[in-house]
């Protein structure tokens, strides 16, 4: 059994900022990470950080991973356990982790859980077919390991994560035949949208995938025009030839761990799903368990940040380290966090935490 | 119409495009963007305080166009890569545009490159007058475009596969 302050879950870019955090403040952390190294999505971002100089905007997300790793190695609070995966929390209070085969069981003090989040499928025929991928793998392949998922690609979904993946599948080479997209208008920020435009990239607002094309990998895509209730146009279907068909249509928070200790859970549109019922300092229903990033509710990776940052400052306030230090950095990452969140694009997120409020004062 | 295409309406670009006499007088920055989003690089990267203050983080970067010199620093550090460099007084008849490019193949001096609009369709040609690389740039190069001075608000890409 291994005693520490803080065991942090997800070595993504809440994960790490948390370690960093409450590290700096005097607590003794272990990181854990079920990866062979830290970064989580960060290491596939190739695009500049939005946001402002406190979350390293105008930096390449992987110049901040690779900044923020370097942090947690250096630092000698935090002890980094990779390929090694949370399997529960139990009633006394110990994290099972499996760690190459091995068992190894902590008891913190606290713990800061970051899992993140998983990339949602959506239902069409044949979306079994090789040539199919989620973003993320698009990404995984393109970005860490340097091939290219296909020649010519269909992009589902607007979002910035569509958007993004399909700049960088620009970048790498490959042709991108179209983005559809269901909704009437772009999901994510314009701006990245408009460098994709003219690249001679079509962007189909109020379209959709209607099936995949092949027999025993896609040769092709059937897509079609959707009306204002969102109902096929009939006559619009067109089929595009593609060899990849790859999919962004949302994230869903990854809450089995919080669920499984005993972390009671609510359903939130806006926050894109089953998201850890949690106070303003991030505290979930089970004590002294806090929650950050996507896994809190999915958003930018800036907010995951801030957000680690702040469950870090909480968690070793509550245990006791530096608490007028820790009480300045939790009030920097509330006003960082308003920032973010304060503008037209952040109305979702602000709808979906005042709904979280009135949920968590009824339970 | 930029939310549903991604491409800025005509309204949009004449309500960013310097005046006439401002363009006569030198280089100056265009910020083509159009959405109150939380980012403010541009802001933070000037030297010239030539974008006007953004007391909140998600307030649209302006342009003062009397301080701005066209350095093309902010071009750089925009992480959408929406802003452009115009000169209008480059030559008797060709503007100067400075855009962002990250993609490969990287167009040489003195490429002569066809060029693209905002929807990606084909305007005309441009000749490249320089490519800024560096490490101050971080990855994103700077290509100092000629373009015949009636396309300078029209040009903002330029077609791969046309150059080596």
């Amino acid at each position: 059994m291994k005693n520490v302050d803080i065991a942090i879950v997800g070595g993504g870019p809440a994960g790490l900022c948390a370690a960093i955090t409450a590290a700096d403040l005097g607590a003794k952390v272990i990181l854990v990470e079920q990866d062979d190294a830290l970064g989580g999505q960060l290491v596939k971002q190739t695009h500049m950080f939005f946001g402002s100089e406190k979350q390293h905007a105008g930096t390449r997300g992987i110049d901040i991973g690779t900044m923020l790793v370097e942090q947690v190695e250096s630092n000698p609070n935090i002890e980094i356990m990779l390929n090694a995966t949370a399997m529960g929390y139990y009633p006394d209070g110990v994290l099972g982790i499996n760690q190459e085969e091995n068992f190894i069981k902590i008891k913190p003090l606290k713990m800061i859980l970051a899992t993140g989040a998983s990339e949602r499928m959506i239902a069409f025929p044949n979306n079994d077919l090789p040539g199919v991928f989620g973003a993320g793998a698009v990404q995984t392949l393109m970005n860490v390991y340097g091939i290219k998922p296909g020649k010519r690609v269909l992009m589902v979904g607007a979002g910035n994560i569509g958007l993004i993946v399909s700049y960088q599948l620009l970048q790498a080479g490959v042709e991108v035949a179209a983005i559809v997209e269901g909704s009437p208008n772009i999901g994510g920020y314009l701006v990245h949208a408009s460098k994709i435009r003219r690249l001679g990239v079509p962007v189909l607002t109020s379209h959709t995938i209607l099936e995949a094309l092949g027999d025993r990998e896609v040769t092709g895509a059937v897509i079609a025009k959707l009306d204002e209730k969102w109902n096929i146009i009939k006559g619009t279907e067109q089929t595009v030839v593609v060899d990849t068909i790859c999919l962004a249509v949302g994230l869903t928070p990854l809450t089995e761990l919080i669920d499984q200790g005993g972390g009671k859970l609510a359903y939130i549109r806006e926050l894109s799903g089953y998201v850890p019922i949690h106070n303003q300092e991030l505290e979930s229903t089970v004590s002294g368990i806090y929650v950050a990033g996507d896994l809190a509710g999915v958003e930018e990776a800036s907010s995951a940040m801030v957000e680690g940052k702040l469950a870090g400052a909480v968690a070793a306030k509550a245990l006791g380290y530096k608490p007028k230090a820790a009480e300045q950095i939790i009030e920097e990452a509330h006003q960082e966090l308003f920032d973010l969140r304060s503008g037209p694009v952040g109305a979702g997120i602000r709808a979906g935490i005042s709904k979280l409020q009135e949920v968590r004062q009824r339970c | 119409m930029l939310k549903r295409t991604g491409v800025a309406s005509p309204e949009d670009i004449k309500g960013v495009t310097p005046s006439l006499e401002r363009l006569s007088k030198g280089p100056i920055a265009i910020i083509e963007c159009f959405q109150k989003i939380p980012c403010n690089p541009c802001y933070t990267a000037c030297p010239r305080q030539a974008i006007g203050k953004m007391n909140d983080i998600n307030d649209k970067p302006v342009i003062i166009p009397e301080n701005c010199n066209g350095c093309g620093i902010c071009v750089s550090r925009c992480p959408g890569l929406a802003i452009f460099v115009v000169d209008a007084t480059y030559s008797e008849t060709e503007a100067l545009i400075k855009m962002p490019w990250e993609l490969q193949p990287v167009p040489q001096k003195d490429s002569i490159v066809k060029t693209l609009n905002r929807a990606g369709e084909p305007v005309g040609e441009g000749r490249v007058v320089l490519v800024q690389d560096g490490r101050f740039f971080d990855r994103t190069k700077i290509i100092h475009l000629a373009v015949p001075k009636q396309d300078m608000m029209e040009v903002r890409s330029i077609e791969r596969g046309t150059f080596k």
